[in-house]
């Protein structure tokens, strides 16, 4: 059976990993070869770095990044952030990044994500959607609107149809954040989770709000996703992934385990 | 030296560092020369089976690649590496493959979520000289939409992998050796596979 991934996200600016809440008030936690030495040898699934300046400040410098991490790591890892070109993935997967990740440019050219699937393959190419709820004053209700430049810029897209397009423009993951959740460590949003997991085949990686281990229980049991990305409780030491991972064993989640 | 071929697609870093630690002198190439005199040859790849065919065509690999393999040089077939060993996918009709396994590349059944993505258990079906030492049921990372069909099941598959459908994830025969995982990917199993094929080309 395929084992459900628990993947540390580590945010990085200027080369340092750092952890924002409400992607604000940013805090230095570490050096990004360094934690992600530390999270294989805790049997972490894969990583994610996420340069979170470069939507607007248009920096490539993952590249170096993925370079190191590659060198040390036989773990898969994705990088994001910024990423709009061709080129640019390329010499990510060069430097030995497994995967990339589109956010901004998916939303504003949404055929760069077929031209990338198409170029390197779907299971290259993830697509981020940053999500928060909103009230709709036309239509008088609330639904899930589609955040793009690091949660900046809200798009008016219900992420419902956007999850399905990126789907069929070749993405072959999504990375679903809840800018609701995220850094609050009050759980992951079940429902918007469960809603796209089940809309689309392709896998869902489900992000914001890990506090507790019943949160990474709830979010791949209730909220059906495939993987859960985690931030702050394991950067502080809170609990190691080997914790959470016999946490989720005991629950009969399937988890890859040390064996 | 073990040729790594370069056929400018591909994540060839990270496989490139895993053998280099293995201390087996990697070499990213696409120079015809080179893999001929290689003592083992390994064949990666992402992206789709068409157009990987087609760069090895342009850079006029195909040749030195069945070369090699009918001369018993050890070859290694990762991932989009082990659907190229095969005659056909379904991937890309009309593209003939290198054929070395008999067979073709069907895309997964829609049952499950595609692609089949992250650590699955891999089923040693009998022992093999890149299983020794390696417990059946281990864990490897799979990043993959095709799976391989052998013609001649029996004899070629060495282990399989369950996502709803059998998958052979890995084929062998004589010395070619094709992995549907990614074991530079796959932490210190992988590593295993590896150093157990390099040993492979020491002999």
């Amino acid at each position: 059976m395929l084992a459900k991934r628990i993947i540390p996200c580590l945010d990085v600016r200027e080369g340092r990993v750092v952890k924002g809440i409400h992607f604000e008030n940013i805090k230095d936690v570490g050096n990004p070869v360094e934690l992600a030495k530390k999270y294989e040898e805790e049997a972490a699934d894969e990583l994610v770095f996420l340069d979170i300046t470069a939507s607007y400040e248009k920096r490539e410098t993952m590249v170096e990044v993925a370079e190191k991490v590659a060198a040390e790591l036989t773990l898969p890892f994705t990088v994001g952030g910024g990423i709009n070109t061709a080129d640019h993935v390329t010499n990510l997967l060069k430097a030995g990044a497994d995967k990339v990740s589109i956010n901004t440019a998916a939303v504003l050219s949404p055929t760069l994500v077929t031209e990338l699937a198409d170029k390197f393959g779907s299971q290259c190419i993830v697509v981020a959607i940053d999500v928060k709820k909103t009230w709709d004053r036309i239509t008088r209700r609330s639904y899930w609107e589609v955040f793009i430049n690091g949660g900046k810029t809200p798009t008016g897209k219900d992420v419902l149809q956007w999850a399905s397009q990126v789907e069929k423009l070749g993405a072959g993951e999504i990375l679903l954040t809840s800018m609701d959740t995220d850094g609050t460590q009050g759980g992951y949003d079940l429902s918007l989770t469960r809603k796209i997991a089940e809309r689309v085949s392709i896998p869902v990686i489900a992000s914001g709000g890990a506090g507790r281990l019943e949160h990474l229980a709830a979010v791949l049991r209730e909220g059906k996703a495939d993987a859960a990305l985690v931030a702050s409780i394991f950067h502080y030491g809170q609990f190691t992934i080997r914790q959470a991972k016999e946490f989720l064993h005991k629950r009969g989640i399937p988890v890859r385990m040390d064996d | 030296m073990i040729a790594i071929v370069d056929y400018g697609i591909g994540n060839l870093h990270s496989v490139f560092k895993a053998l280099e630690r293995l201390k087996a002198k990697p070499r990213i190439t696409d120079n015809q020369k080179e893999i001929k005199k290689a003592k083992g040859v390994v064949l990666p790849g992402v992206g789709s089976f068409g157009r990987a065919m087609e760069q090895l065509e342009k850079k006029e690999l195909i040749t030195p690649l069945l070369e090699a393999a009918e001369k018993g040089i050890p070859f290694l077939g990762m991932c989009l590496g082990l659907q190229l060993m095969f005659e056909k996918s379904q991937e890309t009709t009309g593209t003939k493959g290198l054929a070395l396994f008999q067979g073709e590349v069907r895309k997964l059944p829609p049952t499950n979520k595609i692609p089949h993505m992250g650590w699955n258990r891999t089923h040693f079906l009998r022992s093999s000289t890149l299983t020794s030492d390696i417990p059946t049921g281990s864990f490897f990372y799979f990043a993959h939409s095709y799976y391989v069909v052998p013609k001649e099941e029996h004899d070629v598959v060495i282990g399989i992998c369950n996502y709803n459908v059998t998958i052979p994830v890995i084929i062998n025969r004589d010395y070619l050796w094709g992995l549907q995982f990614h074991p530079e990917k796959s932490s210190h199993w992988g590593m295993k596979f590896l150093e157990n094929w390099v040993e492979v080309t020491k002999k």
